[in-house]
């Protein structure tokens, strides 16, 4: 496995499922937060190239919250989380009873807020990777960047430019009473870890 | 008015006066401007990774500080410019996540640095480090780099 570009559709169908199943434990997480129903959207798992995720991600100036953790273990890699202002906004004000409205509110213990919600989600995915594969992974506590999305994405571009430009994304709607959030995680297995975990999944 | 010229990840672009050239959203990527100021001719290359390492990266020689800078200054040279009389302003190599160890937004800036030394191209004025993201705007008319950042506030250098 040289690049993310040599998956074929098998592979493909079966890492869908498990961003499904992540997104359905992150679905769970994020009703207890917001205390209400969390519905999810079946997630559309890309294989695409970093000018393009920019673009769905509106445009290289678009603020985001990059929320990253490093996989480690049986997996080597990392995670990247990319949420809309809008999107973390909701969260703190329900997790902490704020009424913020925008990244310039955000202080340091919002900052935490941010990483414990990486925490979540990301343990979200992990448990169901680790679920199916019985693979040990272990969790970096969260780093958290508020900035431009094409500055964020240029770290998982730049990491990862050894193996071409085509990184795994999984794009995911959840909707929550008349709010619909978007959530966008990049996957990023060493390609060695990807291997491991095809194989455990029986479908190298 | 000009054009806008817009410059994309691992690309590189040219244009004369009154037109302008920007690249958005530098991270750990590198944009460099280099000036011809009797042309009025600059060129802006944005590059994501120090240098190249074999096939695997393919073969876009856009992408790499060690590659991107000496193209460009022969594609600058086509257009007349003489690579002694060219300056250079550079933005970007900003560290968005901490890392151990030397973080390649500080590799990008170092190979940059040693490229233009090599290929001596005088190094007159830069915004680099540091861990936000920056979008560079270069006016070839007064040979200006405007800086603009998401909260960090814009400068002109």
């Amino acid at each position: 496995m040289e690049n993310y570009n040599n998956l074929n559709e098998i592979q493909i169908s079966v890492l869908s499922e498990i961003g499904n199943i992540g997104a359905g434990n992150a679905a769970t997480a994020l009703s207890h937060i917001l205390s209400d129903r969390v519905m999810m959207s079946v997630p559309d798992l890309q294989i695409i190239d970093v000018n393009r995720m920019t673009t769905i991600l509106g445009g290289p100036e678009n603020e985001v919250a990059g929320i990253l953790v490093n996989m480690t273990g049986d997996v080597e890699g990392m995670m990247l989380f990319l949420l809309e202002e809008e999107f973390i906004c909701l969260l703190i004000n329900a997790l902490m009873y704020k009424n913020i409205k925008s990244f310039a509110d955000i202080l340091e213990i919002e900052m935490s807020a941010i990483m414990e919600m990486g925490n979540i989600l990301a343990g979200s995915y992990i448990s169901a990777i680790s679920m199916m594969t019985n693979l040990d992974i272990r969790l970096s506590p969260p780093q958290v960047a508020l900035d431009m999305v094409g500055a964020i994405l240029s770290y998982p571009a730049a990491l990862f430019g050894s193996m071409g430009d085509e990184l795994l994304f999984i794009e995911e709607d959840f909707l929550s009473g008349e709010n619909k959030i978007k959530s966008h995680l990049l996957i990023m297995p060493e390609p060695k870890s990807l291997e491991i975990i095809l194989k455990s999944l029986g479908v190298s | 008015m000009g054009k806008l010229v817009v410059v994309g990840i691992s690309d590189q672009q040219i244009v004369s006066s009154p037109d302008t050239l920007v690249t958005y959203a530098l991270g750990s990527c590198v944009g460099i401007c280099l000036y011809d100021n009797l042309r009025r001719i600059a060129g802006l290359a944005h590059i994501l990774l120090p240098e190249a390492f074999g096939e695997a990266g393919g073969n876009n020689i856009y992408k790499f500080a060690d590659t991107a800078i000496e193209e460009l200054i022969r594609s600058m040279g086509k257009k007349g410019c003489v690579s002694l009389h060219l300056t250079a302003k550079i933005a970007g190599g900003a560290n968005m996540f901490a890392t151990t160890g030397k973080s390649i937004g500080d590799r990008n800036v170092e190979t940059v640095k040693k490229e233009l030394q090599r290929l001596r191209v005088r190094l007159v004025a830069e915004d680099t480090g540091a861990n936000y993201g920056r979008t560079a705007l270069f006016n070839p008319e007064d040979g200006s780099l405007t800086v603009k950042t998401a909260g960090k506030g814009n400068k002109v250098l």
